[in-house]
């Protein structure tokens, strides 16, 4: 595959709009296309693209390959499988980037071993090497506690970006890129499973993702009811979202939905306040590109007082209702 | 039914981060020898899922566990079948080392080959190490079967399929797969049960299938075999400047940290 050349940015869309991923993946992709001198393209898989084709362009993208069916409304293995299959043959890219989302997380390594090839999940940071024009991903390893530098000579080299972690470029709706209908025919024979239906399960109020300011509780909690008073009512009052570390979810105090970890949503909002929370690597991983952590932990000795900025040692029960009192009368 | 779950040794992950030392060497993290390495969380949930199925229709279903490595700890690598599982194999030799997922994943599809006819084969959906969640789509990929990857739910329906409920951003969706069929499962899937003392009993006098590279028909793995190269591993230096606010009483302290918030513009 010595004439593989470009970069191809899976794009990810939902009810006609392209998501942030995208945008963050066009953004790393950029780099690599400047240092490398070689387009930067995407391609969209779904339904019904719309005008995320365009939002793609404006993004970042030079050409915008659309891949329209029915039964591509729903991500499934098989199908997205058939229409990668596909792409690597007929656009022959240098690097294929995905998000580390429930696509790229799955399409990711499934597509690498179908080609022979590596895939680097989870990555951080990407750079060429201008001598081999080989691309070195950065991802953390052993659940954050290191992080490793990887590279293949097998191409296409296939990686995964973690969310936050690439920059959109500034949206340009006035620069010029191609939208190309991508074809593929959806072999029956080649599709092994069924999505039978997708469940949402809505929290109410901002989305995690979107939110300024994160209130997350921790195994400290000692239970839910805390999640829906004392943490909701700070949330509500910095206009946040509540999340949790992995073991509240566990132990269905709250929905699996916001867990905040390596294996749950990746956040970085401008405040993340963290109670009764250790900060095991693991977690940290979900929130540590928050602008500012503040941590309040009975346990002098936990983690998470060495990621935060600002925090308080002792008992939420005590600690939290007094803070927020203060924090409604200066906010109000 | 035969179901076979994958089952990795690895350092403890939810020991104290400080307990983690670069190995630079063999690039890798090490542990003192007073943590005891465990089996990654997630391949316990993978074995806690083929249990589930066994236990609704018990005589019937067979489940294997096969484990891949070096110097692996009978006791650590036993706990599968002392919470119930039926037989383990392990690919254990000094070759299997350093291998990537790509490594990794040949190898064990060569052993679930060698092992005999599947209906089920369970995965963790990544091992606490390389945190790579590679292996259980590598084997599927090669094996030629359907895979269906974070699952929290998983039963066998009529005919050999298999409803699988998987883990998406905002909520899940179901799947229906025909087997054999690959799944990878999630902590969502709630704890994995305890080992029994009768489980430990049973477990302490099975002697586990040891097979060798050759015995597998490999003939290049571990790190020989590898697709990606390691350029570096290191340890990110934490700067660690909390600024711990503290007062008369825990009350103070909490007001004392919101005002301080406000002196650095985060509120």
């Amino acid at each position: 595959m010595a004439d593989n050349k470009g970069i191809l940015v899976v794009g990810e869309v939902a009810e006609g709009k392209l998501l942030p991923i995208t945008a963050e993946l066009l953004g790393a992709g950029k780099q690599l296309s400047n240092d490398l001198k070689e387009p930067l393209n995407c391609i969209l898989i779904s339904d019904k693209v719309g005008d995320a084709a365009k939002a793609a362009i404006a993004a970042g993208a030079d050409k915008v390959f659309v891949t329209e069916d029915a039964q591509l409304k729903d991500y499934q293995t098989d199908t997205f499988m058939l229409v990668m299959e596909k792409a690597v043959a007929d656009i022959a890219p240098r690097v294929i980037l995905m998000g580390q989302t429930s696509i790229g997380r799955d399409l990711a390594p499934r597509l690498a071993f179908k080609l022979g090839v590596s895939a680097v999940m989870d990555c951080l940071e990407l750079g060429i090497d201008g001598a081999t024009k080989l691309m070195n991903c950065t991802r953390p390893v052993y659940g954050g506690n290191a992080k490793a530098v990887f590279t293949s000579d097998a191409v296409p080299q296939i990686a995964t970006v973690r969310a936050k972690a690439g920059t959109p470029l500034p949206p340009d709706a006035a620069k010029a890129g191609e939208v190309a209908a991508f074809a593929v025919a959806m072999d029956a024979s080649k599709i092994r499973a069924k999505v039978l239906e997708t469940v949402k399960e809505e929290v109410a109020g901002i989305k995690l993702e979107d939110a300024s300011a994160v209130v997350a509780g921790g195994r400290g909690m000692g239970g839910p009811e805390p999640f829906s008073k004392e943490l909701a009512d700070l949330a509500k009052i910095l206009k946040g979202a509540v999340g949790a570390s992995r073991p509240p979810c566990d132990n269905k105090w709250v929905p699996d939905s916001i867990q905040i970890g390596l294996t749950g949503k990746i956040i970085a909002p401008e405040l993340y306040i963290a109670v009764g929370i250790s900060g095991s690597s693991q977690h940290m991983s979900g929130c540590a590109g928050s602008k500012c952590i503040v941590a309040i932990n009975k346990d002098p000795e936990a983690n998470i007082f060495k990621e935060a900025r600002f925090g308080v040692v002792g008992d939420w029960k005590v600690v939290l209702p007094a803070f927020t009192a203060k924090i409604k009368e200066l906010v109000s | 039914m035969n179901m076979i779950v994958c089952c990795k040794q690895v350092l403890d992950p939810e020991a104290a981060p400080s307990t983690f030392k670069l190995d630079a060497a063999n690039n890798r993290m090490v542990q003192p020898p007073e943590v005891k390495p465990v089996v990654n969380p997630y391949d316990e949930q993978a074995v806690e899922a083929a249990l589930r199925i066994k236990d609704k229709d018990k005589p019937a279903h067979k489940v294997t566990v096969i484990s891949l490595g070096n110097n692996l700890i009978r006791d650590v690598v036993k706990k599968p079948l002392s919470m119930g599982a039926d037989e383990l194999v392990l690919l254990e030799d000094p070759a299997f080392e350093g291998g990537d997922s790509f490594a990794v994943a040949t190898a064990l599809a060569a052993a679930i080959k060698k092992v005999g006819p599947f209906d089920l084969i369970f995965c963790g959906r990544q091992e606490s190490e390389w945190d790579d969640g590679q292996v259980g789509s590598g084997i599927a990929e090669i094996l030629g079967i359907p895979s269906v990857t974070v699952a929290k739910k998983v039963d066998v329906v009529d005919g050999g399929k298999v409803r699988v409920e998987r883990v998406v951003a905002d909520g899940f969706q179901v799947l229906e797969v025909q087997g054999p069929a690959l799944i990878t499962v999630s902590n969502e899937l709630g704890e994995a049960r305890y080992a029994t003392l009768k489980g430990i009993m049973a477990a302490s006098k099975k002697q586990p299938t040891v097979w060798k590279p050759a015995d597998i028909g490999v003939d290049k793995t571990g790190a020989a075999a590898r697709k990606s190269k390691i350029v570096k591993l290191f340890q990110p230096v934490k700067e660690g400047k909390c600024d711990i606010v503290s007062a008369d009483s825990p009350a103070e302290a909490g007001s004392l940290l919101a005002q301080k918030l406000r002196e650095n513009k985060v509120i």
